[in-house]
């Protein structure tokens, strides 16, 4: 497959051409080595996800996808181009959003408030414009309010929106996250972890969302799992991580029969 | 009617209400929905507007007039207008229970044949696709929220948008066809198709004609005098009567505005936004707020918990006088209103039912704390009794006449009679049509002469006229003493107790009543939490003395309620036991629904109720019970058999 070809899936959408390319990779924290020459693309339009042991450098190596980290040794490439080291609300223009593994929504506000912060870079009035809400400042503020509430009825959460976010479980918070993410609009969205701490009915219908975001906008999405069934049904493509290294890449069903894959999950007898 | 283009005598069918409302006042709300946030309205120009082209789509799809067309989803305006639009074609709309499952619907649609589905958004359309080879008059589907459908086969499969598009690009030939089509309908055409829940074998068909719901509609709204400025919320289910006749029929016939909910999480922050004024509820809901106002009330502040408490005890003293317009003294009125500063009004306000001019339940009995409760804030809430088969109405409380233990007088227009066996019996111009395809049903039910058994029994108070249910006509019989016996009135007025989950009241053929009674284990539980009180199992705690007694002060404080009653004085309760174990539904003792199989537990139980009829005061006893996973197991106990007091009906009545 050559980087420009799409192909169809089973399932009938069509995945483009690659958007992001990294190039052996490599990341060091000091003397540790958390990623090492590592190369993987992401294609237009499909669910990439991530996978590993605890340790292996998953979400380092989404890290370094979101501009976050920068490579010691490697190159990354976002739509053809060598992306230079940026800074995180430059990453943010150009159409890639995150959530994280460990929540990081403003406890304190209201949902609808958290997920219009993923409109902020759009926002270009003034500072004084925007303290006396006037002129641009109200125009834009309902723009942006009419996408925020567009996802916000996309994800369901109308009955909370006005619930400050402290006051949520654990399986909502991690939706609104990811509200918070799509309200940015991004083209490639970046979860860590989405379905970590929660129960089954709550990973259902995440699953469900993240297909449902993928079919309606087209977004690209990458998402590091641990929960293999999870993995194996929304994934396009898998890249298997262990310490540091790539041990696999292709297909749900290609890593599944990956002996690599299969002895850095289950263990290998040392004799 | 000022307009020249209507006439009382073209107002026979929906379509010709909704073209008098567009005309005669356009741009009033029609329908709101809340989406996106924001509340969006639909004037009844807009809605006219939307018929019609809805109509038109429908007709360059292919309905046929008779066609049925299946509607499911929650309460929406595109589908409250797409019922409308059906009817303009010739076709009847069959609304559907959006949380049916596929072969619940399966019978329904194959039933009536439907040709057509509209259906709310991919959950619906996927119950559809499941069942669609069983259905052989299926033709083409129409979706609203096209989300997640977009790699579905669109061969059967049109969006709403897509219809109304193709409507309002549609030739002279469809319209003239849609003219043609709506003149055509007359006062006896069908207006919609309902299907019953059916606690007794399949589902029925129910036809109602135009004439049916327009003029039940027609009375009702002059009866609590409805009017263009009312707000209704819709928020209960449209394959139900009540909703129909509420949010279609009446809506239409008065032009007041219909307001959808954003979702059923969402439902307790619209009606506050909204605020009704007219407003509908099963006793369930009053009950459910009611439950969540007293739990809050408990967290709360000493200062806030003494004035609501303070200021309630007023209210249930004076609140229901006042709003009936009784005298009262200067003083209590005083002390009123500055409990509606403090505490009524902003409990009104946060319960959404700051505006509420007419409020019903209806469905089953309310417990008379919870009726009084709403009433005394000043809520006029009041009591109907109807059924499908009726449109509705056949009996409600005028203003002023509002009682927990009625269901009011005969609504106008309707004639209600007793017949021999107790059963009520009813003629109206709601009356229905016919049970689809069911013509010996229809004959069961309804007489020759228009009379409908309503399959309850119950009487007429002299005094009042009004009417009192007492119980399904079959269980209803006669004690040996030849008096009145209706279990589920006494065990209604038990279990509005709290501590009392379910009771199962025997008399038929006997001399006197005896009772099992089945502990409500989170209210007895906590009570017992409360008071010290060690307990390790169910069948200890229902044994506790002072739960027994608890019990015991409970039965006879109905007894003497029901003493006062002179026709069912005879139905207090001598003895009672209180069970060991829950009545289940896994031990084939309760219904699925959680109602009382009177016959089964009377077998099964057989040795208790020989020991509350023979006088022991204690019984052995052992029971089959099922466990959650299919094992049986058996539980033995010792019960006892309490004696509660009864009153002298003869002494009552000389006080």
């Amino acid at each position: 497959m050559s980087n420009t070809d799409g192909y169809v899936t089973e399932d009938g959408r069509t995945i483009g051409g690659v958007v992001m390319e990294m190039k052996n990779i490599t990341l060091r924290f000091g003397g540790v080595t958390a990623i090492k020459d590592i190369t993987f693309d992401i294609r237009e339009g499909e669910i990439r996800a991530i996978i590993g042991p605890n340790g292996a450098g998953k979400s380092s190596m989404l890290n370094v996808v979101s501009g976050f980290y920068v490579p010691q040794e490697g190159e990354v490439f976002f739509r053809g181009e060598k992306r230079p080291p940026l800074k995180p609300f430059e990453v943010a223009r150009q159409g890639i959003a995150r959530t994280f593994q460990n929540i990081a929504l403003f406890e304190g506000m209201s949902v609808l408030d958290n997920v219009m912060t993923g409109r902020l870079t759009q926002m270009k009035a003034g500072i004084v414009s925007q303290s006396i809400w006037r002129g641009k400042a109200e125009k834009e503020e309902v723009e942006n309010r009419e996408i925020c509430e567009r996802v916000i009825d996309f994800l369901e959460i109308q009955s909370i929106r006005k619930t400050p976010v402290s006051r949520l479980p654990y399986g909502l918070k991690k939706r609104v996250e990811l509200a918070r993410a799509l309200a940015s609009e991004p083209k490639l969205l970046l979860l860590d972890e989405p379905m970590a701490g929660m129960n089954v009915e709550e990973k259902e219908d995440m699953s469900r969302f993240i297909l449902d975001v993928n079919d309606e906008f087209g977004t690209t999405i990458a998402l590091i799992e641990h929960d293999m069934g999870v993995v194996m049904d929304l994934s396009d493509r898998v890249v298997v991580m262990d310490y540091g290294k790539k041990i696999g890449d292709g297909t749900p069903s290609e890593v599944r029969n990956n002996q690599a894959v299969i002895d850095a999950y289950l263990g290998v007898s040392h004799d | 009617m000022a307009q020249p283009t209507t006439d009382t005598k073209s107002m026979v069918s929906l379509p010709a209400l909704l073209r008098k409302n567009a005309a005669s006042f356009g741009s009033k709300a029609a329908f709101r929905e809340k989406e996106f946030g924001i509340w969006q309205t639909w004037s009844w120009a807009k809605a006219l507007d939307e018929a019609e082209n809805f109509a038109l789509g429908l007709i360059e799809l292919g309905v046929e007039q008779g066609d049925f067309v299946a509607i499911l989803g929650r309460n929406r305006p595109d589908l409250y207008i797409a019922m409308i639009a059906i009817q303009m074609v010739g076709a009847t709309p069959v609304p559907q229970y959006q949380d049916s499952v596929a072969e619940e619907m399966e019978y329904v649609l194959a039933h009536c044949g439907a040709k057509f589905v509209i259906a709310g958004d991919q959950e619906q359309v996927d119950k559809i696709l499941e069942i669609e080879s069983k259905l052989p008059d299926f033709k083409q589907m129409i979706y609203l929220d096209g989300r997640g459908l977009r790699k579905y086969d669109h061969s059967k499969l049109h969006s709403f948008v897509s219809i109304t598009e193709n409507g309002k690009n549609s030739g002279s030939a469809s319209k003239s066809t849609l003219n043609e089509r709506e003149s055509a309908l007359t006062y006896e055409s069908t207006c919609v198709m309902l299907y019953t829940s059916g606690t007794t074998g399949k589902p029925k068909g129910v036809v109602l004609s135009n004439a049916n719901i327009i003029e039940t509609s027609k009375t009702t709204c002059e009866f609590d005098d409805l009017k263009q400025s009312d707000e209704i919320l819709a928020y209960l289910p449209m394959a139900w009567v009540g909703d129909f006749i509420f949010s279609v029929g009446q809506a239409m016939w008065s032009g007041f505005c219909v307001n959808c909910p954003e979702s059923a999480d969402t439902l307790s922050n619209d009606l506050r936004e909204i605020g009704p004024t007219y407003y509908f509820a099963p006793p369930r809901v009053f009950e459910m707020q009611l439950t969540n106002v007293m739990i809050r009330m408990e967290d709360s502040g000493r200062f806030k918990k003494w004035l609501f408490d303070y200021f309630m005890e007023h209210a249930r003293r004076v609140g229901a006088d006042i709003l009936d317009g009784k005298s009262v003294g200067f003083g209590s009125r005083l002390k009123y209103f500055l409990g509606e500063l403090t505490v009524y009004g902003p409990l009104k306000n946060t319960l959404g039912f700051s505006k509420v001019r007419v409020g019903y339940t209806a469905g089953e009995a309310i417990g008379p704390e919870i009726f009084e409760f709403y009433r005394s804030l000043g809520i006029n809430l009041k009591q109907l009794y109807g059924q499908t088969e009726a449109s509705v109405f056949i009996t409600q409380q005028p203003d002023g006449e509002v009682r927990g233990d009625t269901v009011g007088v005969p609504t106008p227009g309707v004639d209600v009679r007793i017949g021999d066996n107790g059963e009520v019996y009813y003629k109206s111009p709601g009356t229905f049509v016919e049970y689809y395809k069911n013509p010996e049903s229809t004959a069961d039910t309804k007489d020759p002469e228009g009379w409908v058994a309503t399959g309850d029994a119950g009487f007429f108070e002299e005094d009042t006229g009004h009417l009192r249910i007492i119980d399904r006509a079959k269980d209803v019989a006669k004690m040996s003493d030849g008096s009145m016996f209706a279990p589920k009135y006494v065990e209604n007025k038990l279990k509005f107790y709290p501590n009392i989950l379910e009771a199962v009241v025997f008399g038929a053929g006997k001399e006197r009543c005896v009772a099992f009674i089945n502990i409500d284990l989170s209210a007895v539980g906590n009570w017992a939490e409360r008071n010290n009180i060690a307990y390790s199992s169910y069948q200890e705690l229902a044994g506790h003395p002072k739960v027994l007694e608890a019990i015991q002060s409970h039965v006879e404080e109905v007894n003497s309620s029901i003493a006062k009653d002179k026709m069912l004085a005879g139905c207090q309760i001598h003895r009672f036991l209180v069970l060991h174990k829950e009545l289940d539904a896994d031990d084939g003792e309760l219904t699925r629904t959680r109602k009382v199989r009177r016959k089964i537990i009377a077998d099964k139980f057989e040795d208790l109720i020989n020991a509350l009829y023979d006088g022991s005061s204690s019984i052995y006893t052992e029971t089959e019970v099922t466990y959650e996973d299919g094992r049986k197991g058996k539980i033995s106990a010792t019960l006892q058999i309490k004696d509660a007091t009864t009153n002298n009906v003869a002494a009552i009545a000389a006080q």
